[in-house]
Formats: structure tokens, C-alpha cells, sequence
């Protein structure tokens, strides 16, 4: 073939070009990034960088109103703000709760999926959906679900002889783990996808290797399936708690935050804050707080991982 | 290429297995079943809810003893819906947005894409940080400045300002997917076509945009379905009732709820499903691999 023929030429001329990096090919490769530079750094770094320092400001909305620098008077402010720290306590309890949930249900469905079984495409097709569907659809369909008289779940709570007048979005106790129902249903497709595909890639060999050896179901699973699985389950359940913990769509529509603030996840919080009440500058603060405990969460989960896999 | 080893699950999942378990686990079967049923249930059924619903007419809606299937099926919601002059409006300001982002981000993720993946320069790592990190920020410190950067210049409920940022907001998604697919391309074809003096750029309109079609394709349906489903930035930004999107006209259909509402409720939701579904169907193994490829070779 002509690859073969033309292998020798292409070798010199990549060398030539990894030696000019900084010449000719440098600015070529600048030349083609730029349409995508210019707007990234004006609607996203800027914004980004302008966001964490108005943590640091009073800034407030509406016309000539003076925006000055105010240290560390936001976060003092905060430390004392009772509804933020209890609505950061529901955002975690929603964040891991969904991405634990999300992970268990994606990991018991991607196994099922690895398997022979009929009707497996129904499952592989309904698994899909979510992702397609727009979250405030996925919101009010669920809505719809959690209906205290017209809700299905009601209703066959009533043909079971239980007390089916449960509102279950409006009450104190079962709101938040509604929504977090919810929030398991709407992502799991992108985890039982992406552990599916992680599943095909373990070697046969293994599992063929440890079966002489004498390992059941069970055994092969957990030291032969888990750990080759290992880094794509990290990577997906570290994007899966970013994502939850700044979600907002799903949550909003659901409840709003309600009832009495027992789903008022810390994206609500600041939302309401900046775009209700219009202190961008404590909202600001807020956003601050948020990627510092959400990188610190990450930190830990990383290098605990990294670790034993050392180990 | 990788793309084809990993298309997903249907090729070699099922012999392998068969391979795997034998007579292993034959009493696990039943089990395996139910536990399939019960995804399928708890996958499925908001679904078809949903879908019967919209079904059925406001009479039966309000029956004390609903049944799942409609009595008689009743078309009428559909219709209801789009006569509702707003969503109509919506679904064409959704359109417009969906579009002109896709287009938007086609343009300047495709050159970029090719020098991030071909040409190893200090840009590479730096976009994959950004990558990265724009993924870790929560979105209330991008749009509190973002807001104010685009009153300043007028893109407040403006469509225009809208596009602007889904752009640069499903920008790392489209180059994270781009560049694997153009590091699935063998450097040595466009190689070939130089020493046969084609010039640059006839080497990428003949040779590189016709391999990278495929996944051309999937990135663009991807930046398609984000534009169209996304709600956030469209609930800060827009705030005028003729230039609102699909999912912002939709969210506040529910406050005039009402039982009577329910079933336009769900036809209307159904009716916004599906562009992104059929788009969806079409792209899903090529995402899912594309995913991955970007992860690969990134």
C-alpha cells in the first residue's frame, strides 16, 4: 500500500516539524485555535476570574449602584448564615447520595446488560432516554409521578392497602429523597454507559485465567472485574458528583427548593440570592465557597484512589 | 482505529459471555431477569406515563379511578399544545438557538480540534485543563459577571447573547470529542497527499473532512441536543416571553397548572423530547465512542 511505500518520507518531515514547534507550525497551530480562543477567554475565563473576585466585593444589581472591595466580609457574613450552611448540608446529602445511588443502580444494569439475555435492548434503549431528555421534561414528568391525586405511585400505594395520600414533593420528610430518586434516574445513562464499555474492555483471559483457578461468580467479580473497572469508576463517579452538586434544572422545576428549603441545594440558594434579591457579590461569595469544598472533596477522593491503587 | 473495537455492546458482548458462564450461574438466571424487569419498570414507566397522559382528555384526567392506558385515546392535548401561541414561539426561538450554536461551534471547534490533536505545542495541556476545570465551577460564578458583561452590551434578552454562551459553553465538550476523532485519522494519509503536492488545504477538504465526517456529525447533534435542552442560562438571560426557550416556556406552563392543564402539560413535554430523542437515536453509538476515543487519545 502507499503507506508503506511513503514511510520513510513521512518520519523525516515529522521530525522536521517537531523541530520548528516554535516557528512556523507554532503560529500555525495558534492561527487555528484563535476563533475558539477569543470567545472562550472573553464569555468564559474572564467571567470566571470577574466571578471569584466579586466574592470579594458588595457588588449588587441595578444601575450606578458602586461596587467596592470588601475582603473577607462576604465570607464572615456567610460563616454566620445558618440557611446556606443547612442548604450546603442538603447539596451533599444530595450530591453523594445521587452519585452513590447513580453508581450501584448503572453498575447492577451495565452487568446485566454485559450478559446474553433477552430483552436486553428494551433495557439498553430505556436506558438511553434520560439522557436525551430535556431536564426540566424529565422535572415535570416526575412531578406528574409524585402527584398527590393523580400521581401513580400514590395510586398503587392505595392498591396495596397503604396510605396513598403521601405528597411526596410537598412534605417535610420524603421531598428530598424524592428528588434524589429523580436525580438517580435522570443520570444514569452516561454511568451505565460508560461502565458497560468498561466492562467489554476487561480481557477475557482474565476471567478465564482465575475460573481455572477455581474463582465463582462472585470472587470474579470482585478481583478480576472491579479492580481492571477501577479507573473508569473513578472518573465517572468524580464527574458524576461535580455535576450533581452543580445541578439546578432538575431540582428547580421539581420543588423550587421547597418545601421550607429541605431541597434547596446551594445552586438554588445562589441563584435566589443573585438573581432574586440581586447581591451578586454575596452570591459570588457563595460560588467561591462552593468549587473550594468541591475541590477539596475531589482531592481527597483522588488521592485516597490513587493510592491503594499503588497499594 | 479504537472507535471500532469499542462500538458498544451488541458485537462481541453476548458470545463472549456465553463463552464465560458455563452452567455457571443457571440458577441465577430467574433472578437476573427480575432484576432486568425492574429496571426496565423503573426506567420505563415515568415514560409511558407520561405518554398516556397526554393521552387523555381533561374528563378522564379528573376520574377517581384512573386507569394506565387512556379509556379512549384522545389527541386533542397535542393540539392544545401547539395552538398555545407561546410554545409554538418557543420551539422556534429553541430552534434558532439550537442551530446557530451548532453551527457556531462547528466552525471554530473544527480548526481548533485539528491543531489541538496534530501539532504538539504548550496549547494542548493548557486546553485540557481548561477542559477540565470548566467542569468543576459551578455555573453562579460564570453567570453573575457573564450577566453583567452582556447587559453591557445589549445581549440581555437577546438571542444573540444566548448562542454566544451555549457556544462557549458546550465548546470543551465539542473539542474534547473532535480531537479524538481527528487523532483517529493516520497522520500518514495527509502525509501521502503532501508528497503527492496537494496543498494544505486541499489535503484537509479531501482527505481529513471526509474521514472526519462521521464524527463531524455526532459532535454536532451532541451541541445540538445540549443548546436545545439547557435551561439555566436561558432562565437568567431571557427574561422577555416572546424570546424564550422551549424548556423556559415549559417550566413556567407548570404554575398555571391546574388539573385541566396536565395532560397539554405532558404533550407539550413530550412534544419538546423529540428532537433531541430522534437526534439521540441517531448518534448514540458514535457518542458513546467518541466519548471514549476523546478519552483514549486525548
Amino acid at each position: 500500500m502507499t503507506a508503506t511505500a511513503t514511510a520513510p518520507a513521512p518520519m523525516k518531515r515529522r521530525r522536521r516539524r517537531g523541530g520548528g514547534v516554535a516557528g512556523s507550525s507554532g503560529r500555525d497551530a495558534w492561527l487555528l485555535v484563535l476563533p475558539a480562543l477569543i470567545p472562550v477567554l472573553v464569555l468564559s475565563v474572564y467571567p470566571l476570574l470577574q466571578g471569584i473576585f466579586l466574592g470579594f466585593t458588595d457588588s449588587r444589581a441595578g444601575f450606578n449602584i458602586p461596587t467596592n472591595f470588601n475582603g473577607i466580609d462576604n465570607y464572615v457574613k456567610l460563616s454566620g448564615n445558618g440557611l446556606f450552611w443547612s442548604s450546603f448540608q442538603i447539596g451533599l446529602i444530595w450530591a453523594f447520595s445521587v452519585t452513590a445511588l447513580q453508581f450501584l443502580a448503572a453498575l447492577g444494569l451495565a452487568l446485566l446488560l454485559n450478559l446474553d439475555l433477552k430483552f436486553r435492548w428494551l433495557a439498553r434503549t430505556l436506558a438511553l432516554v434520560p439522557w436525551a431528555m430535556p431536564p426540566v421534561v424529565i422535572a415535570i414528568m416526575w412531578r406528574l409521578m409524585f402527584n398527590p391525586t393523580y400521581g401513580p405511585i400514590d395510586e398503587i400505594m392505595r392498591a396495596f392497602g397503604l396510605p396513598g395520600d403521601t405528597n411526596w414533593l410537598g412534605n417535610f420528610a420524603t421531598a428530598l429523597p424524592a428528588v434524589i430518586v429523580v436525580g438517580v434516574w435522570a443520570g444514569m445513562p452516561q454511568t451505565t454507559i460508560t461502565l458497560l464499555a468498561g466492562l467489554q474492555s476487561v480481557p477475557l483471559e482474565l476471567h478465564e485465567a482465575a475460573s481455572i483457578d477455581g474463582a465463582g461468580t462472585i470472587k470474579r467479580f470482585w478481583h478480576v472485574t472491579l479492580p481492571a473497572l477501577r479507573p473508569i469508576i473513578v472518573a465517572i463517579t468524580t464527574l458524576d458528583l461535580i455535576w450533581n452538586f452543580n445541578s439546578f434544572a432538575l431540582v428547580y422545576v421539581l420543588t423550587a427548593g421547597g418545601p421550607g428549603g429541605q431541597t434547596m441545594l446551594p445552586m438554588l440558594f445562589a441563584y435566589n440570592e443573585a438573581f432574586r434579591y440581586g447581591n451578586f457579590g454575596y452570591a459570588a461569595a457563595m460560588g467561591n465557597v462552593m468549587v473550594i469544598l468541591i475541590g477539596f472533596f475531589l482531592f481527597f477522593y483522588l488521592r485516597s484512589q490513587a493510592r491503594s491503587r499503588l497499594s | 482505529m479504537t472507535e471500532t473495537a469499542l462500538t458498544l455492546p451488541t458485537a462481541n458482548g453476548p458470545r463472549r459471555n456465553r463463552r464465560r458462564r458455563t452452567g455457571a450461574t443457571r440458577v441465577g438466571r430467574p433472578l437476573q431477569y427480575l432484576a432486568l424487569l425492574g429496571y426496565i419498570v423503573f426506567l420505563g414507566f415515568p415514560l409511558l406515563f407520561l405518554l398516556t397522559t397526554s393521552l387523555k382528555s381533561a374528563r378522564e384526567l379528573q376520574s377517581p379511578n384512573p386507569t394506565l392506558w387512556p379509556t379512549d385515546v384522545d389527541w386533542s392535548n397535542f393540539s392544545g399544545a401547539i395552538e398555545k401561541a407561546n410554545l409554538f414561539v418557543a420551539a422556534g426561538n429553541s430552534l434558532t438557538v439550537a442551530l446557530a450554536t451548532t453551527v457556531f461551534v462547528t466552525l471554530i471547534s473544527l480548526p481548533a480540534a485539528y491543531a489541538l490533536s496534530r501539532f504538539k505545542t504548550k496549547l494542548r495541556g493548557i486546553a485540557t485543563v481548561w477542559i477540565l476545570l470548566s467542569q468543576v465551577f459551578p455555573f453562579i460564578l460564570i453567570i453573575i459577571p457573564l450577566f453583567l458583561v452582556l447587559k453591557q452590551i445589549g445581549l440581555i434578552n437577546n438571542l444573540v447573547g444566548l448562542v454566544l454562551v451555549y457556544s462557549v459553553w458546550s465548546l470543551p465538550f465539542a473539542l474534547w470529542m473532535l480531537q479524538g476523532y481527528v487523532a483517529g485519522i493516520p497522520v500518514e494519509l495527509e502525509e501521502a497527499a503532501a508528497m503527492d503536492g496537494a496543498s494544505r488545504f486541499r489535503t484537509l477538504r479531501t482527505i481529513v473532512l471526509p474521514l472526519l465526517s462521521p464524527g463531524l456529525v455526532a459532535t454536532c447533534l451532541f451541541t445540538f441536543i445540549s443548546a436545545w435542552n439547557e435551561f439555566f442560562f436561558a432562565l437568567v438571560l431571557i427574561q422577555d416571553p416572546n424570546l424564550q426557550t422551549l424548556p423556559l416556556a415549559l417550566a413556567r406552563f407548570i404554575g398555571s397548572e391546574g388539573q385541566v392543564q396536565l395532560g397539554q402539560l405532558a404533550a407539550a413535554s413530550l412534544l419538546a423530547t423529540i428532537p433531541s430523542l430522534l437526534f439521540f437515536v441517531l448518534i448514540q453509538r458514535r457518542l458513546t465512542s467518541g466519548l471514549l476515543a476523546g478519552a483514549v487519545k486525548g
